[in-house]
């Protein structure tokens, strides 16, 4: 059992949960994640972690209402317990003096950006963050990335937070710029795509965060391949960090719908039963 | 000379020593199992298994043999003789007794034993018809152990403390067998599993319908009677490392039997389609998941209508089977050999073929065909089996040209498992054979002071009996350690 011992609401969908799990602070690092199982019948769910502390034994994830078990999550408060979670488990992110790095994090991404920009920035790194978001309540974080004292570019689709643009605006003028020696991307496949293609236009090496469909996360089962360069690898034991400009994007995108119908269902049921939700 | 051997042409001179008995002949007493058309709807076990009059009519067939050649069928030497005669004497505490000596899971492996290759085709009435049917009583010993209230049960006993700590990497049947027997000498043990629940192979892999999950439920919780711990949600390697085992975390000893649990796919066009599943990833939805109760459980699972299953094993058999299961119309299995090379075990071909699996023999897949990204169809050629390979079965071949679709919407590959590298990626000095297996001497040490390693890890995928023998193996060698 794992007591929540933090939560915060970071817009309508988006919550910020810590959990008290000693072990596992002291070993995450930034890009890795954790499975969480919130009861007996619950499903496995991977969550990146936002931030940990090894001092003082807890991690943090944030996570987007957006199916049945960030829903149910979404309900359990401070003092509550989540049945497992296990973890860290990935590869953790390429953390290098690179140079100048630009970090993208769209939608609930962000969450994962924000270790690995604090992280690229502790290494020495010249960060620059692109937070990306379809409107201004959406927006999750910036007060974070401000706290970092890196460079902080703000867009969303309809201008109501920063430019009215697409995050890969500004990461192309970057890229134009020619000042740009690696790039990070992390958020939903569609925007990790367009912005792998993007730096792949400039020579810009791009990392993406990938994040299929998982059942145990620990390289037993197979649901998480993903096509790299033509090769098939696991997400959960590969990744979840690759290559942007080699990965299919296309395969992740259809492989992540696979069980939408089933999803909306579950979503449904629990919806009805739930009391406190209208 | 007694009828018993006058009757069986065997043991001549050799009149039974133990409870002299009059062994009945004829056919073995048959098994009670659902209805194929009803079981093909349900989860429920398929055999139900012997009632005690059973069991007893079937160890009377048992001629008592003063050479009993069955005890050396069994990989671990279980006394099959003794434990027969504890039913025919009606001394059940007696039989779970000596069963337990030697087989820390009756019940699992009472089931789920290659039994036809193992203990009864040595038995010596094999030669002349039908073996008694060990595996069946045995069955029936471990169900009347489990069925019996907690403080009734045929518990080991532990040793007296030896201030000793070992840990144990997962809980599948190796891991159980050496954490059982750890503790029985009287060492500390701590059990560390990745998944949320332990059992290994037994509770994802297997189905419920073959091994129910509450006997494998029942038997670990006799190991938690006996005082060993277990800690689920530990992946080692990740978690902890092997080295903090043995430094932060004070462990004088660990056993590896993290299973060899990495899905091999074919490398084909088309894998990665939707509807396209390894078999661990299925009976993992299913198993440990519980997918069958969605949307009540949260785990869905894809429910195909025309499923294909390429493989020829036990776990082929298990998938097609669940997959019968979950509602599909259709289901058949693509083997590339002939039914004669198929290592699942006769009794699974026989059952899964009365549930209407339909069986493609001497074909292998090329292609998986998709729409939109959902499987559609799946290509296969046809083959012929050439001279025998290094493993001594025919080596299949493709004939050239003879490609042909099959239609479905779902495709589960049953085609082999590698060994993980989780953990040997943190513990680079635990050496590796080049398949990424662990590297032991015959009691189970590896190249790692103090570290032994049994079951699949070591050996590749192979079966319950083998992993709980080399768990215990490791077990005695871990104890000389030390005490050494
Ligand atoms: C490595 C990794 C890290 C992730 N980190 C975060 C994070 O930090 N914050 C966050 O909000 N989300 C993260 N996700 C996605 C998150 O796991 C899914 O949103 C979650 O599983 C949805 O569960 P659900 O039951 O609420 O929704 P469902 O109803 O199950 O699904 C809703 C949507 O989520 C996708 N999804 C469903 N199951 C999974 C799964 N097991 N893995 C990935 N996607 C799935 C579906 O394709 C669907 O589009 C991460 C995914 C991966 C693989
Ligand atoms: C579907 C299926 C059907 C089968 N049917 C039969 C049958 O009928 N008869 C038969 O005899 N055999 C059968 N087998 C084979 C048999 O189940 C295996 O040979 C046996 O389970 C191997 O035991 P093990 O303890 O070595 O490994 P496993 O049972 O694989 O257990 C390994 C355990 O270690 C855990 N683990 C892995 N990595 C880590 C880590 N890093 N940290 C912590 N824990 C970890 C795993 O989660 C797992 O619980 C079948 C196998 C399958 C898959
Ligand atoms: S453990 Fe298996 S091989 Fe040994 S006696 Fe029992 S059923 Fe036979
Ligand atoms: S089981 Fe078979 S081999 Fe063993 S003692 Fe009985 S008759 Fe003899
Ligand atoms: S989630 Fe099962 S192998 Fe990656």
């Amino acid at each position: 059992m794992f007591r929540i011992v933090h939560k915060r609401q970071l817009s309508d969908a988006v919550f910020e949960m810590g959990v008290e799990a000693p072990r596992i602070a002291r070993k995450a690092e930034a890009g890795q994640f954790l499975m969480l199982r919130i009861d007996e019948t619950g499903e496995r769910i991977p969550l990146t972690f936002s931030d940990w502390s090894a001092e003082e034994g807890w991690v943090r994830f944030i996570f987007m209402r957006v199916g049945k078990t960030t829903h149910k999550l979404s309900h359990l408060d401070v003092g509550d317990e989540i049945k497992d979670i296990a973890g860290p488990m990935g590869i953790p992110t390429h953390v290098d003096d690179l140079g100048r790095v630009v970090v993208v994090g769209g939608g609930v991404g962000a969450a994962v950006a924000y270790p690995v920009a604090r992280a690229m920035a502790r290494a020495g790194n010249t960060v620059t963050v692109v937070l990306g978001a379809r409107n201004a309540d959406l927006l999750i974080l910036q007060e974070e990335f401000e706290a970092l004292g890196v460079e902080l570019v703000v867009c969303t689709d309809d201008g109501s937070a920063g430019r009215k643009a697409l995050v890969t605006a500004p990461l192309k003028e970057m890229c134009e710029a020619g000042t740009v020696d690696h790039s990070m991307a992390i958020g939903p496949a569609i925007m990790m795509k367009f912005c792998a293609a993007t730096t792949k236009e400039f020579g810009v090496p791009t990392t993406v965060s990938l994040n299929p469909i998982m059942v145990d996360g620990t390289g037993m089962c197979g649901a998480c391949r993903v096509t790299v360069g033509g090769e098939t690898k696991f997400g959960c034991v590969d990744g979840p960090d690759f290559d942007g400009h080699a990965v299919d994007f296309e395969e992740l995108m259809s492989r992540q719908r696979i069980y939408s119908d089933d999803e909306r269902l579950a979503d449904a049921e629990y919806s009805r039963e739930c009391s406190c939700h209208k | 000379m007694s009828q018993v051997d006058d009757a069986q042409g065997a043991s001549i001179d050799t009149p039974p020593e133990k409870p002299r008995h009059r062994a009945t002949k004829g056919p073995r007493v048959p098994m009670r199992e659902q209805d194929a058309a009803r079981r093909a709807t349900n989860f429920e076990e398929v055999a139900v298994g012997y009632s005690a009059e059973e069991a007893h009519a079937e160890a009377m067939r048992c001629i008592q043999c003063k050479n009993p050649t069955c005890i050396d069928g069994c990989p671990v030497n279980i006394d099959i003789k003794s434990f027969i005669a504890a039913i025919i004497d009606g001394d059940l505490s007696e039989g779970v007794r000596v069963l337990k000596e030697r087989n820390a899971l009756p019940a699992v492996c009472g089931r789920v034993c290659p039994q036809e290759e193992q203990c009864e085709a040595a038995c010596v009435l094999a030669r002349k018809g039908e073996p008694v049917a060990i595996g069946r009583i045995e069955r029936f010993l471990g169900d009347h152990d489990l069925a019996c209230e907690m403080d009734h049960r045929c518990a080991p006993e532990v040793g007296p403390s030896t201030g000793k700590r070992c840990a144990v990497v997962g809980s599948g049947p190796a891991g159980l067998a050496c954490a059982g027997e750890l503790r029985r000498i009287g060492h500390e043990v701590t059990i560390f599993e990745a998944l949320h629940a332990p059992g290994g192979v037994l509770t994802y892999g297997i189905p419920e319908f073959r091994l129910p999950k509450a006997i494998v439920g029942t038997e670990i919780e006799m190991l938690s009677e006996m005082g060993v711990t277990i800690e689920t949600d530990m992946v080692i390697g990740a978690t902890l490392t092997v080295d903090e085992l043995m430094t932060e975390e004070g462990y004088d000893a660990v056993f590896v039997g993290n299973g060899a649990g990495l899905p091999v796919f074919m490398g084909i066009p088309g894998e990665n389609l939707n509807g396209v599943y390894s078999a661990n990833e299925f009976l993992t939805r299913v198993n440990l998941m519980k997918a069958y109760e969605f949307p009540s459980s949260d785990t869905p699972v894809w429910r195909g209508r025309k499923v294909a299953v390429v493989g020829g094993g036990n776990v082929a058999m298990d998938s097609a089977r669940t997959a019968i299961r979950l509602g599909a119309d259709e289901v058949f299995l693509a083997y590339r050999r002939t039914e004669d090379e198929m290592p699942a075990r006769i009794e699974e071909v026989h059952h899964a073929r009365e549930e209407g699996v339909e069986f493609k023999m001497l074909c292998s897949p090329v292609e998986i065909l998709g729409h939109d990204g959902f499987v559609t169809g799946l290509v296969a050629s046809r083959m012929e089996l050439g001279e025998p390979d290094a493993s001594g079965r025919r080596a299949p071949m493709c004939v050239v040209d003879s490609e042909f679709t099959i239609d479905c919407d779902t495709v589960i590959m049953a085609v082999g498992t590698r060994a993980n590298p989780l953990l040997s990626k943190a513990a680079p000095d635990i050496e590796l054979t080049s398949r990424g297996h662990i590297v032991t001497d015959e009691q189970g040490a590896t190249t790692k002071q103090g570290v032994f390693a049994g079951g699949d890890i070591v050996t590749g995928a192979a079966t319950v009996i083998l992993a709980m023998g080399a768990g215990k193996r490791a077990a005695q060698a871990m104890d000389s350690h030390l005490r050494g």
